[in-house]
């Protein structure tokens, strides 16, 4: 019965002093966490995609916290909205920034753009991309392989089978801009959402001469800068045989669409032309025009 | 026991078809194009222009940097374009067209057919003529000779190693080169000892060219310290270090170069187009080219002129086979497929192979049973299965501590892999992340 008795009190002691050794240990090596980060962290999307630059959501949320101007800091996901709501928690000023979403510059459908080659190894446009052009005749164009879309969190980037081009779900895409890194061919480009997503761009990255450009692929540009001189804002410059259109100056007048001999120029979202807007686009005869040959260039 | 490398490796059947057929000189196109980067190292610049006119062996493209290649004219005629033409995976590079008139050598080229032993030029003397005849490996690494010829200071070279092995399946033109200009070769062999100042050479010949090393073994009595080494046939043997593990019994560490070990290793070609250059001032301006697959009527060894259109090679073989589907430029294990025709033979092209339709397509892929087969054929000791999946995964870090950095490419794990696996597209991925890292951690 003694026996029994020094047992659970040695036990007991034994407890004691663990116990006050945890808590004094405990005082000593405390971490103080500013319990703002788990409430940011907790605001954030969740998606841990990098799109912010960082390494995770858990990171950002740090870096909103400690830092006193978060104006270069900005979470693509969650959006304008969503920062202001942080900003406005932590009682910062909130970053603006215009919505961006992914954009495809390739518009080498099969039909525009026929097959050379057939490569049966690895499914994958980084690897078919260090090994040679590509199945068809364009050495610049989408591989059509798909890195981008299993690279994409969100579901929002799939290849179509008919044109075997990715194409972006805009409502899906947040911009987090993972299938512009994982593109070896560097074709994706996120740029300015637009006003009710409207957008005019270049669908094409060939730089070689028109001639060149033009044998591999009919939806080529080939340089021929005849949308730069049509351009009333000079949105549109040409480097190396290729145009390019800042969206900062576009005002989606879409004369250059009208104008490109090959159909390079894409518009997307944009309202029939007949109901164009007259004071860009005055003259009454070119928009009817221009309307069945951008509709040629579809098809 | 025929010395072989100690670790993994395969043994595909040979296919050597064309082992029979003697070189035949090809005929000098009527148009050649002729790359200005057909070497590892940094591209030539054109020295001419259009409408230049240029004479079999003269300089058309050279580059100040050490880790490079001069390249000259391979005809006579007109240049009529420098300008970016379609390379033989599609990409566009520089080149220099040039439209044949007649066959004028340079005067300085001794054209004579007698062999010429006798050499009284000082090892410095040697090394400038073989640079100045834009030599390099002829294997198909093409690695600048002169380069690997500039033993770096505090190392020195012990031994010389000539590749004869010639492991890939298929290729034949090392056989035929050692078989018919034996002699030559190994009078290349003695001027590369002496610009090394090297202790001992060995030429390493598989056991499969058995009237190879007989007459190598013949010739190799005339001269000082020259010793023939029959292998056992083992892919990858022709690899610079399974080929120094194989002779020498050295192994070359990881991150090293053979000169670290004290080896040196050059090829037959390489031999024999160092003879041409250093005995009868000739550039490289061609080299033989096998032209073979199950395929083709007959196929042979040719002497191409650099520049000619792979197309016209194949239709002086006798023209692409009904079935041809695929061309390989190179060996079936190592070589690349040709997706343009139209480009030209390379200093490094050794074999053009074509395949009918059923070998040309990769069999589908199953999973990985873990078998552990490509482990045990890998020659540089590496786990091939884990490399292929962390590769896949993007676990670049991981890829670099598993040693991808090592591997050489040789393809024995795809070969072996019973599931089809394409093992080596993704360690190759892998590999070159790897090195893009270490490139970017060294610059800063």
């Amino acid at each position: 019965m003694v026996t029994l008795g020094y047992t659970v009190l040695i036990l007991c002691v034994l407890g004691v002093v663990a116990a006050l050794l945890l808590y004094f240990v405990a005082q000593k090596f405390k971490v103080v966490e500013d319990p703002r980060i788990d409430a940011v962290e907790k605001m954030l999307p969740g998606a841990n995609c990098g799109g912010c630059g960082r390494t995770g959501c858990r990171a950002m949320a740090e870096a909103l916290v400690k830092n006193a101007d978060i104006s270069s800091l900005y979470c693509p996901v969650a959006g304008s909205e969503g920062m202001a709501q942080i900003a406005e928690y932590l009682g910062k000023s909130a970053p603006v920034r215009e919505p961006r979403v992914a954009v495809v510059r390739c518009a080498g459908s099969c039909d525009k753009r026929p097959r050379t080659s057939t490569f049966d190894g690895a499914t994958s446009c980084a690897i078919v991309g260090s090994l040679f052009a590509g199945e068809t005749g364009c050495s610049y164009g989408c591989l059509g392989f798909g890195d981008c879309s299993v690279a994409c969190e969100f579901g929002a980037i799939h290849l179509n089978p008919v044109t075997r081009l990715p194409e972006v779900d805009e409502d899906k895409c947040t911009a987090c801009g993972a299938c512009v890194k994982a593109c070896p061919r560097m074709i994706i480009e996120l740029r300015r959402k637009g006003i009710k997503n409207r957008r005019v761009y270049v669908s094409c990255v060939n730089k070689e001469k028109g001639a060149v450009a033009r044998k591999s692929c009919k939806a080529s540009c080939i340089g021929c800068s005849k949308c730069a001189k049509v351009c009333p804002f000079e949105a549109i410059s040409i480097d190396c045989n290729l145009a390019y259109i800042n969206a900062e100056k576009c005002r989606l007048c879409r004369k250059c669409v009208a104008e490109c001999p090959t159909g390079a120029i894409v518009e997307v979202n944009m309202p029939p032309r007949k109901v164009a807007d007259p004071a860009t686009a005055p003259a009454t005869p070119t928009p009817q025009k221009a309307d069945s040959s951008a509709k040629s260039n579809k098809e | 026991m025929l010395k072989t490398f100690p670790l993994g490796g395969v043994h595909p059947s040979e296919c050597k078809l064309s082992r029979q057929s003697a070189i035949r000189y090809m005929p000098v196109p009527e148009v050649v194009t002729i790359p200005l980067a057909q070497h590892i190292g940094a591209p030539a610049l054109p020295i001419v222009k259009k409408g230049d006119r240029v004479v079999v062996g003269q300089l058309i493209g050279r580059s100040e940097t050490f880790v490079s290649s001069l390249i000259h004219s391979s005809v006579s005629g007109v240049v009529t374009t420098v300008d970016m033409f379609e390379g033989p995976q599609g990409r566009r590079q520089m080149g220099v067209t040039i439209k044949v008139e007649g066959d004028e050598w340079s005067p300085e080229i001794d054209r004579s057919p007698e062999v010429v032993r006798e050499c009284t030029l000082s090892p410095s003397e040697i090394l400038k003529k073989i640079t100045e005849a834009g030599i390099v490996g002829m294997g198909g690494a093409t690695f600048p000779t002169h380069v690997k010829l500039s033993i770096p200071p505090g190392k020195t070279a012990e031994y010389l190693i000539i590749n004869g092995v010639e492991c890939e399946p298929y290729l034949t033109a090392d056989h035929r080169v050692m078989l018919e200009r034996g002699e030559e070769v190994l009078i290349g062999v003695e001027l590369l000892a002496r610009c090394l100042g090297v202790r001992r050479t060995y030429i390493g010949v598989e056991n499969n060219k058995p009237d190879a090393i007989e007459h190598l073994r013949k010739l190799a009595s005339k001269f000082d310290n020259i010793r023939v080494v029959p292998l056992k046939v083992q892919y990858p043997q022709g690899g610079e270090k399974q080929l120094i593990a194989a002779i020498t019994g050295r192994e070359v560490p990881s991150g090293a170069l053979p000169v670290d070990v004290g080896c040196v290793v050059q090829n037959v070609g390489t031999a024999l187009a160092v003879y041409e250059a250093v005995q009868k001032n000739k550039p490289l301006i061609d080299r033989v080219v096998t032209v073979t697959g199950q395929g083709m009527v007959s196929p042979a060894n040719f002497m191409v002129r650099i520049g000619t259109s792979m197309r016209e090679v194949v239709e002086f073989a006798g023209g692409m086979p009904a079935d041809g589907a695929k061309v390989v430029c190179g060996g079936p294990m190592m070589g690349r497929a040709v997706s343009n025709l139209e480009a030209p033979i390379t200093k490094g092209a050794s074999g053009l192979l074509i395949f009918d339709r059923k070998d040309a397509l990769r069999k589908p892929e199953g999973s990985c049973i873990k078998c552990g087969k490509c482990v045990e054929v890998c020659p540089m000791g590496l786990e091939p299965y884990l490399l292929n999946v962390l590769s896949r995964k993007h676990r670049w870090e991981e890829c670099e501590a598993a040693a991808a950095a090592d591997c050489i490419e040789c393809g024995s794990c795809s070969y072996i892999c019973p599931a089809n696996i394409a093992l080596l597209d993704y360690i190759r991925w892998g590999k070159s992340e790897v090195m893009k890292a270490i490139r970017a951690r060294n610059k800063r």
